[in-house]
């Protein structure tokens, strides 16, 4: 009989034991958000660097895939440039590639060009190395320039954080919008808005584009 | 009287066991074998607290080697300090899960809960997590009920991560 309460017991406390697991399942259905939370902030997009809208964009010098330097002065009569950020080898690049490629079909007889930078070349990197970015603008028959940003110079001054990263100037090189290309990545059949194109409209029309700056996920730059 | 006593310790006892049981047994399931694909809306919630229990919700994705690198760390961290609380945000796509992520996760060993967020239009909701998030990945956010840090980076090492949880509980 003694034994018996004994088993009791401890089977009562093992079975407590197991409350404060349980618990802290539901321990993750906090308060709604923004209740006297105190936010603390590492590092803001600003201390980021990169351009704000409105400002004039460095013109460079980079190797295109055809072995040749390119500066976006060397298109002539444009009335604008869409500066992409993106690479070989990220998931949404890829996913963007045949959008990219549509973009510079429709926009650079009208004036807009696709400038397509790769900011995580790296020779010690079989997949982002020049070579290949070459096979891969191959592959896919780019019609638009695709650079090497070779030491990793321009995407600093420019803000690119992410691939794809789109930085859409107008005639004057002045930033009008950055951001993503619309507004889903995994399905062209499921976009609702057309950000830059929607923003190229805009220039066209005289007017700043709206919204002129987006976020999106991607692959960070500098991912090797 | 004593019979009936005797019957319901009985009772007792097979449903403490009977609920371990379940319990041990939801853990498995849940923590390791299903990965559940969340919107925004739904993941929200999991990214709050009421409790003093240090949170690390780490959003990654197997397709980004930074974050890829980083997952020892976050393991590393689990195990010296098993009172906290890991979530880990797969960015990867849901066709993937059979195919890819639990062979993925199985052979790095994590033990960490990992549930998806698929939510193409990530404009919408990026903001709402941290303004200034740009969505690059990885992003980790550190909170319990009365802190809350984010890092757009990857942790360099254990003592990295360390820091950071001190400094955001001491803020």
């Amino acid at each position: 009989m003694k034994t018996r309460h004994i088993a009791f017991a401890i089977t009562f406390l093992m079975s407590s034991l197991f409350i404060p697991f349980s618990a802290t399942a539901q321990d993750r259905k906090g308060p709604p958000p923004g209740g006297g939370h105190s936010p603390v902030q590492t590092e803001t997009l600003e201390e980021a660097g990169g351009y704000q809208i409105g400002e004039v964009a460095t013109d460079f010098k980079l190797k295109n895939v055809d072995g040749k330097m390119f500066s976006l002065s060397d298109i002539k009569n444009a009335k604008g440039y869409i500066v992409v950020f993106t690479c070989n080898e990220c998931p949404f690049a890829k996913m963007y590639e045949d959008r990219l490629i549509a973009l510079h079909n429709e926009y650079a007889p009208k004036g807009y060009s696709v400038v397509a930078i790769n900011p995580n070349v790296n020779e010690s990197n079989t997949k982002e190395n020049f070579a290949a970015m070459q096979k891969r603008a191959a592959d896919k028959k780019f019609p638009f320039v695709y650079l090497a940003d070779e030491g990793q110079k321009i995407f600093p001054q420019y803000g690119a954080l992410r691939t794809p990263h789109v930085f859409l100037l107008d005639q004057d090189k002045k930033v009008q919008y950055i951001g993503t290309i619309d507004d889903n990545a995994r399905s062209a059949e499921d976009v609702k808005v057309k950000y830059v194109e929607d923003a190229i409209h805009a220039l066209e029309n005289g007017k700043k584009p709206e919204p002129n700056f987006t976020k999106a996920i991607g692959c960070p730059v500098k991912a090797i | 009287m004593k019979r009936q006593k005797h019957v319901l310790r009985l009772v007792l006892l097979c449903i403490t066991l009977f609920s371990g049981a379940i319990y041990a047994q939801s853990k498995t399931a849940s923590d390791l074998d299903t990965i559940t694909v969340y919107d925004f809306d739904a993941i929200e919630p999991l990214l709050y607290t009421d409790s003093d229990t240090i949170h690390i919700v780490n959003f990654w994705a197997m397709w980004c080697a930074p974050c890829v690198k980083e997952l020892p760390i976050l393991k590393a961290y689990e195990e010296k300090h098993p009172n906290v609380n890991v979530l880990l945000v797969s960015m990867d796509f849901p066709e993937n899960i059979e195919s890819d992520l639990k062979p993925f996760l199985k052979e790095k060993g994590i033990t960490s809960k990992v549930v998806m967020l698929d939510d193409p239009d990530a404009n919408t909701w990026i903001d709402k997590i941290d303004p200034n998030w740009s969505g690059a990945i990885p992003f980790t956010i550190i909170f319990n009920k009365d802190k809350r840090t984010f890092h757009e980076r990857a942790f360099k090492n254990l003592e990295d991560l360390e820091q950071e949880i001190h400094n955001t509980l001491n803020n």
